[in-house]
């Protein structure tokens, strides 16, 4: 017998018991469409969180003062960072920012709103991708003459203003000095590493004397650095590190800094998402595996249904192996239809998640992947057969006589 | 044994085990058919002329004894080698018909063609073999379509479709009424007259016996008389 025919007839079989047969089957379509949108969303998730990650800059160096287990750890200062800018001493770093950040209350006409004051140079416009929306960025010149200007996150220009356009020439309050506005920084959506779109920027200078009450005023909290090339990050990583230490006068692998690199954050949220990517297509092939049983146990009722039938065939010349492909291919077919509706529900739940996402605003499409696909697929067919094999082998090992005998 | 003998049974013993209780359905049994012979196997139930008969038609294994179909020694056989004798020398007719429901008549014919890997060619042959048992304007009816004479009429077709040596009937009548169950046997009497095919029937109706060159009779799992 032929294949075309073996599953013609499987699904004429498959027909007399509509309901009974779309009910094993919705088992698989439900293990599939799991498995597959359960990958997809982690797929999307971390595609979703390296974007974030890289929207944040490029080739990104941070370094922090402090570390686990380090006591009295020396503070970062202005001199670390003119010392890691020495093009001889770091030929691998190409930019160098130093920040000093904090909470502050930003007013205008009574509006007062909390956010995040950060005192930067003009190079931390580069190192972290910051991108105007209008207006410009602090300048050499807003450092050199500690000018009382700053530069809004779109976020806090809504809460303060209500727009985020026609913003340059305004004046606002911080701790109740009155700074100019010259530029509003354009969006990047997103909520992680502290909302970039909920902060102020103004001069480094500005702040070490208007601002700040603090004991050494040279004292910064982060720099951020910008390595020349992606594969000269480990190399800069080096680099600074020995500078930092040498200026510390910290022993070898004791330092009393952290250095975080943009690859490092990656990789630990890569970790995050492929556990939660296994954690999902785990509940996923579960769901798969009691669809399985489905059929095992719809199988088993059909043998024991058809017995006299395959009695019959028995008496009339099938062999063995012909009962076998026969309940075979109807288990088999039961968990190919379900595969290939499986796969279209996957797709219709990755929409409608992705549609969900991007009305609340959130920047997360699932990624359906041609992998998850054959590997549902596999799945669900190996499922078929696993658990087609064995009341199908029962049906092939009955007796002739015993099995039309059978009432 | 002669070429002529397509029978051949040599002490045939049939023990069945039912729970703790042994049941000798045959007991020795031995006795030769030859070809084109038309014979009845009659016996009051329990004497085991039903095991003989699946015995005879390969469905089941004798327990001991030698039986040889077609100068073949079956009862050595392997199962797949069992299912082809079944398919291609045996043509079986139950009582109660067996048609698979789901398919027409002419299907239910050529499914002993689909075992024997026939290609090409089955649907012809399954046509010309209802037509034969006098069926050729029912080919796509299905069972539920068809009255009991009708139904066993496609079994038979089934039966002969692949040219089988023997036709084997098993109460073939017991489930009709008395005018169909006399045209079904006037139809294999015909089917042995003309075509020469040995005819093997289980019956315990004298009138069906009657049509018939011999009857073997058994009692108690043992040969009665053979005359």
């Amino acid at each position: 017998m032929n294949l075309v025919q073996v599953f013609y007839e499987a699904l004429q079989s498959l027909t007399v018991n509509k309901l009974r047969s779309a009910l094993t089957i919705l088992g698989i379509v439900i293990g599939v469409a799991a498995v597959i949108a359960m990958l997809a969303i982690g797929r999307g998730a971390q595609v979703a969180i390296d974007n974030q990650i890289y929207s944040i800059g490029t080739n990104l160096i941070f370094l922090t003062a402090g570390g686990r287990d380090v006591r009295n750890p020396r503070p970062l200062t202005l001199g670390d960072a003119d010392a890691l800018s020495d093009a001889s001493q770091a030929p691998s770093i190409l930019y160098v920012a130093p920040v000093i950040q904090g909470r502050s209350r930003v007013s205008q006409r009574g509006e007062q709103v909390g956010t995040t004051l950060m005192a930067v140079t003009p190079e931390y416009a580069i190192v972290r991708n910051q991108i105007m929306a209008e207006g410009q960025f602090i300048t050499a010149a807003h450092l050199r003459q500690r000018s009382a200007v700053a530069v809004l996150g779109s976020e806090v220009a809504r809460s303060v203003f209500g727009r985020t356009d026609n913003l340059v020439g305004e004046t606002i309050r911080i701790e109740n000095q009155p700074f100019r506005v010259v530029g509003v920084l354009e969006s990047k959506g997103g909520s992680n590493f502290g909302s970039q779109d909920d902060q102020v920027l103004i001069p480094l200078t500005t702040a070490q004397t208007r601002l700040l009450r603090r004991q050494t005023r040279d004292q910064v909290d982060i720099i951020y650095i910008q390595a020349a090339r992606a594969d000269l990050v480990d190399q800069a990583v080096d680099e600074l590190t020995q500078i930092v230490t040498v200026r510390h006068r910290t022993a070898i692998n004791e330092p009393d800094f952290t250095v975080l690199t943009q690859q490092d954050i990656l990789n630990v949220t890569q970790t995050i998402t492929s556990i939660m990517t296994i954690f999902l297509g785990g509940i996923g092939g579960i769901s798969l595996l009691v669809g399985g049983i489905g059929i095992m146990n719809i199988m088993y009722v059909t043998v024991s249904e058809r017995t006299r039938e395959i009695g019959l065939r028995k008496a009339v010349g099938a062999r063995k192996r012909d009962i076998l492909i026969q309940f075979l291919s109807e288990s088999a077919l039961l968990s190919l239809i379900g595969g290939i509706l499986g796969i279209i529900l996957a797709w219709v739940i990755s929409w409608v998640v992705g549609e969900i996402a991007t009305r609340r605003g959130v920047d997360f499409i699932p990624i359906i992947e041609s992998d998850a696909i054959l590997l549902a697929t596999l799945f669900s067919a190996a499922v078929g057969l696993f658990f087609g094999f064995y009341p199908a082998r029962r049906a092939a090992s009955l007796e002739p006589v015993e099995a039309l005998r059978y009432e | 044994m002669s070429v002529d003998d397509v029978i051949v049974a040599e002490n045939l013993v049939k023990t069945y085990r039912m729970g703790k209780v042994e049941v000798h359905a045959l007991c020795g049994v031995s006795f030769t058919i030859r070809r084109g012979e038309m014979i009845a196997i009659m016996g009051p139930s329990g004497s085991g002329k039903s095991t003989l008969m699946n015995v005879l038609g390969c469905l089941d294994r004798p327990t001991s004894g030698d039986y040889y179909l077609d100068g073949e020694r079956v009862s050595g056989l392997s199962d797949d080698k069992l299912a082809e004798v079944r398919n291609r020398k045996v043509g079986f007719v139950f009582q109660s018909f067996n048609l698979l429901p789901r398919i027409s008549a002419l299907e239910n014919v050529e499914l002993p063609l689909r075992y024997s890997g026939m290609k090409r060619g089955r649907r012809e042959r399954a046509l010309e073999v209802l037509k034969q048992v006098g069926l050729a304007d029912r080919v796509s009816h299905h069972q539920s379509e068809l009255s009991g004479g009708q139904q066993q009429r496609v079994a038979i077709a089934r039966a002969l479709v692949n040219h089988p040596s023997i036709l084997m009937a098993d109460e073939p009548t017991g489930n009709l009424d008395s005018k169909s169950g006399a045209e079904i046997i006037e139809l294999v009497t015909r089917l042995n007259r003309e075509t020469g095919m040995t005819v093997i029937i289980v019956t315990h109706d004298p009138a069906v016996a009657a049509h018939t060159q011999r009857v073997i009779r058994l009692r108690d799992g043992l040969l009665e008389e053979s005359a």
